[in-house]
């Protein structure tokens, strides 16, 4: 990467020829998975896709490009790749499928859909969505607009607990998402006149270099670094920034909720916060000054593992650099104390003044409010179909329309009860629950099967499909789509760079097809994929040209993401008045609406339900806290665990733990070893890590082994290796939101001959699963 | 005077302070010769992690050019820069006559500069 490349060489047109290839300049996010959008050039010839190369052109990525794109052909044309649309013949679980065409498995959906329509009513479809890629406006189209039924939710990630806390809280606090300032909203970046560098970036429960979530390219950070940012790492574990980092604060998994409290109790009590922003702009400060002397850094030392002194030196540091960012991420989310700790760090955010400042957290709304993602088509659903969403009415801010979802452990509870209905049909498009996010898989693999019919839209026969799929639909690559993404900015093309593989189907072309067939009335006003694109981009206020201008431009950034204090500019609230859209017009520090809610008005800790405070006599046989979910290079969750570059990069689950520790329990690196608790065990890899504390212990999710045999009792190994055997469902915070899956405890031992003789996938499939729910 | 071009030697420098074994020249590297499972371009060693006597972490990598390495030849003749140069994640490998590399890195540490 650099500023300085070959102009003619790279041109800023959408298309061009170069040889015996045809250039593509566009976006890719989805599929294969992740949550950004970088820019590439596409070099296909005859329609294939035979190199991928970064564009440097694209302010966003500026021609760097991590594995998943550099190693896209390995992907796109993978041997395992489904390539028409399938029927099961053989029992579920067989994996035993019979070819078929779109208009053959179109009339299997289409009389199913009747026939629950008219026998069950169209809420008893549910469909599971994924983690925020190009796949979900879709389904959420698919669900409320063609087949009328209200019931969208994550597929089963306990307690919304990706992202969905976090925002929810910032909305709740300030009415809009803020994101860290690495000047990625603006064109020219770094030299945008009114942008500042962060002085210091606080990243907070996550490895954005690895992850890249919620939109954040991680290289950033170093982008940042090579400028003088310092940093200031929350993470259990000893990550490379960690290691860069002017303070690291090993914290104690789940107890991030204590340590904002206690930051915010320091910056209050040193009178280190910004007068200006408290007095003018923000509510109820005074209840939080009062709250947070109920977290003085000796006694959150204590929860939190972290020494007192360095709880206080973070607290100035962060306080005293002007601007400064909090880069925070999902380990937020996974924890009993998720919509707390959300809480308390956003708070840190707005009495440091860093909200909408150059280089601080600003307000961001997808480019020229583009993308309804998950929300999409809600408008469809009458509010009479609306009071049949499962279990939302247990959980006030989910009933309050903040998070779109119907929550996925009452969706648990529902399939396993058959109350308040039984679900009839499951629509899974881009979700592997119970290879990914499903917490304690099993449970939900026991669920899952009893639904009469089932539907996958995916790229490969995952463990998922194999189990519960009636039908399984091939979907298209990202390289062979004509899309959009407009999270966060800019606007971006994501135009077609290589004809569709073998019978695949874009998930725009499904939801027309659909569409077409079930509701003429919404779909048959589109024609081609395209119209449908062109309204999406421009209806409700949107920009005034069409897909294929979008196309042509590549990107556009939207001025108002780059625009800053906008609180101030009266850009945010309708009425066109300064403040914020809240019910008091400003940042709340105290929210009426958890009041209203009948929740804790502040934020506070949480402890997590398994650990050393709450569950001392089980920690006696489950010494080890567990903390789960650490990414990997080039594998996006589930996915890429096809590809031989990435499993040479990444053969095996590994799990991570302090060599002392390890060596008193008789393990050495590359051994295999079994990881524990009362609900499930499931084998990972011995890997030292020195920085880890000596009883926190990290395992790897979202294995399967696309290797090994799909049919059960093998189902592809996906309960083997899988650490949510050991998650939870059902256990999540007071306001539904935030489930233990980074807090969860263990014991550690050496796999032998002896104690592996079924395997777990085996005890799941075969057995009925580990027992626990019998105990 | 004026060297000719064929005589100029030309290298790789890189900065690998910010060397985050992020893998991208690696698969790009292997991409761009074809190499198969096993076999690579470039590689990056890891030294780390360990305490100093400071308490201070030292973890570090290295990409290393290996034999097989041949400075992108075809995409350099093309006007494009080495695979791993142009992809880099953290933007910190530079291509060019060994000479200006040298001269780029002085006074400021932990830079490598490989020959060809």
């Amino acid at each position: 990467m650099s500023d300085e490349f070959n102009k003619e060489l790279y041109k800023t047109d959408a298309r061009w020829q170069e040889g015996e290839y045809t250039v593509t300049r566009t976006s890719v996010w989805t599929a294969p998975g992740c949550h950004n959008g970088c820019g590439v050039l596409l070099y296909s010839k005859n329609g294939k896709l035979e190199k991928v190369e970064g564009d440097p052109n694209a302010s966003f990525n500026r021609g760097r490009l991590c594995l998943r794109c550099i190693n896209m052909i390995e992907q796109v044309y993978n041997k395992d790749r489904l390539k028409w649309p399938m029927k099961r013949i053989g029992e579920k679980g067989e994996n035993k499928w019979q070819r078929i065409t779109w208009d053959e498995a179109y009339d299997i959906i289409e009389n199913k859909y009747n026939e629950i329509k008219d026998n069950h009513g169209v809420e008893s479809i549910a469909t599971l969505v994924g983690t925020g890629r190009n796949s979900m406006w879709q389904p959420a189209v698919i669900t409320r607009a063609i087949f009328g039924s209200p019931n969208l939710s994550f597929g089963f990630l306990s307690g919304d607990s990706c992202y969905q806390p976090r925002m929810t809280a910032n909305l709740i606090k300030l009415g809009d998402c803020v994101i860290s300032d690495c000047s990625q909203t603006h064109p020219l970046r770094e030299n945008n006149p009114e942008w500042k560098k962060p002085e210091v970036i606080v990243v907070w429960g996550n490895n954005p270099l690895v992850s890249n979530g919620d939109g954040f390219m991680g290289h950033w950070i170093v982008d940042m670094m090579r400028l003088g940012t310092k940093l200031i790492v929350i993470d259990p574990a000893l990550t490379w920034l960690a290691a860069k980092a002017d303070i690291w604060l090993r914290i104690r998994p789940g107890s991030d909720a204590a340590l904002a409290m206690a930051l915010l109790n320091v910056i209050i009590n040193e009178d280190l916060y910004d007068h200006d922003f408290v007095e003018n702009w923000t509510y109820g400060f005074d209840d939080l000054v009062e709250r947070v002397q109920e977290y003085p850094p000796d006694k959150v030392a204590d929860i939190t593992w972290i020494p007192k002194e360095q709880i206080i030196e973070a607290a100035r540091m962060y306080a005293k650099a002007k601007p400064a960012a909090v880069q925070w991420g999902l380990a937020v989310d996974m924890q009993m104390a998720a919509m707390e700790a959300s809480s308390a760090i956003t708070d840190l955010m707005a009495l440091t003044g860093n909200i909408d400042v150059p280089g601080g957290n600003i307000i961001q709304r997808y480019a020229y409010n583009r993308s309804k993602k998950y929300g999409s088509a809600i408008e469809y659903i009458s509010e009479e179909m609306l009071l049949k969403r499962i279990g939302t009415y247990e959980s006030p801010i989910h009933e309050s329309g903040y998070t779109p979802f119907i929550p996925p452990d009452k969706l648990l509870e529902c399939l396993e009860t058959g109350r308040p209905y039984p679900v009839q049909m499951l629509w899974l498009q881009g979700t592997n629950p119970i290879a990914n996010m499903a917490g304690e898989a099993p449970r939900v693999y026991a669920a899952m099967k009893k639904v009469p019919f089932c539907v996958v839209v995916d790229l490969f026969m995952t463990p998922s499909a194999v189990a519960f799929a009636d039908l399984v639909l091939p979907a298209a690559m990202s390289v062979e789509r004509d899309s959009f993404r407009a999270w966060w900015t800019p606007l971006r093309s994501i135009a077609k760079g290589a004809e569709l593989y073998e019978q695949c189907k874009s998930d725009e072309e499904i939801v027309l097809d659909l569409g077409k067939r079930i509701r003429p009335d919404r779909f048959d006003q589109y024609n081609t994929i395209t119209d449908y694109l062109d309204q999406l981009l421009q209806e409700d206020g949107g920009v005034e040209y069409d897909f294929n201008a979008l196309v042509e431009r590549v990107n556009d950034f939207w001025d108002w993401d780059y625009t800053y204090l906008k609180y101030e500019k009266g850009l945010l609230r309708k009425d066109g008045q300064p403040g914020f859209v809240t019910p008091t017009g400003m940042y709340e520090f105290t929210s009426p609406l958890f009041d209203v809610w009948g929740f804790d008005m502040l934020p506070h800790h949480i402890e997590p339900v398994e650990g050393p405070y709450t569950t001392p006599e089980l920690m006696r046989e489950y010494p080890f806290i567990l903390t789960t979910g650490n990414r990997l290079w080039g594998c996006f969750h589930s996915e890429h665990r096809q590809m031989p570059t990435m499993r040479e990069i990444h053969p095996d689950p590994m799990m991570d733990i302090n060599p002392d520790t390890a060596q008193k329990l008789g393990l050495n690196e590359g051994d295999w070893a079994w990881l524990e608790n009362r609900r499930g065990r499931c084998k990972q890899k011995v890997r030292f890590n020195v920085g880890l504390d000596a009883k926190v212990v990290r395992g790897e999710h979202g294995w399967w082994f696309p290797e090994k045999e799909g049919a059960e009792p093998t189902l592809f190994g996906v309960f083997d290796s899988n650490i949510n055997n050991l998650t939870t469902m059902g256990v999540h915070g007071p306001t539904h939101y935030g489930a233990p899956y980074k807090s969860t405890i263990c014991k550690i031992y050496k796999v032998t001959a002896e104690n592996d003789q079924l395997s777990p996938t085996e005890i799941v499939t075969r057995k009925g699963g580990f027992g626990y729910a019998k105990k | 005077m004026p060297k000719s071009e064929e005589a100029v030697q030309m290298g790789l420098l890189i900065d690998y302070e910010f060397c985050t074994n992020c893998h991208t020249c690696e698969v790009a590297c292997k991409k761009e010769l074809g190499l198969k499972p096993g076999e690579y371009g470039i590689k990056v060693l890891e030294d780390g992690p360990r305490r100093n006597p400071d308490g201070k972490w030292e973890w570090n990598y290295v990409p290393v050019p290996t034999s097989l390495c041949d400075l992108c030849e075809k995409r350099v003749a093309e006007g494009r820069k080495p695979t791993c140069v142009h992809h880099c994640q953290s933007g910190i490998m530079y291509y060019g006559p060994v000479e200006e590399l040298a001269k780029k890195m002085t006074g400021k540490p932990n830079m490598v500069l490989y020959s060809k």
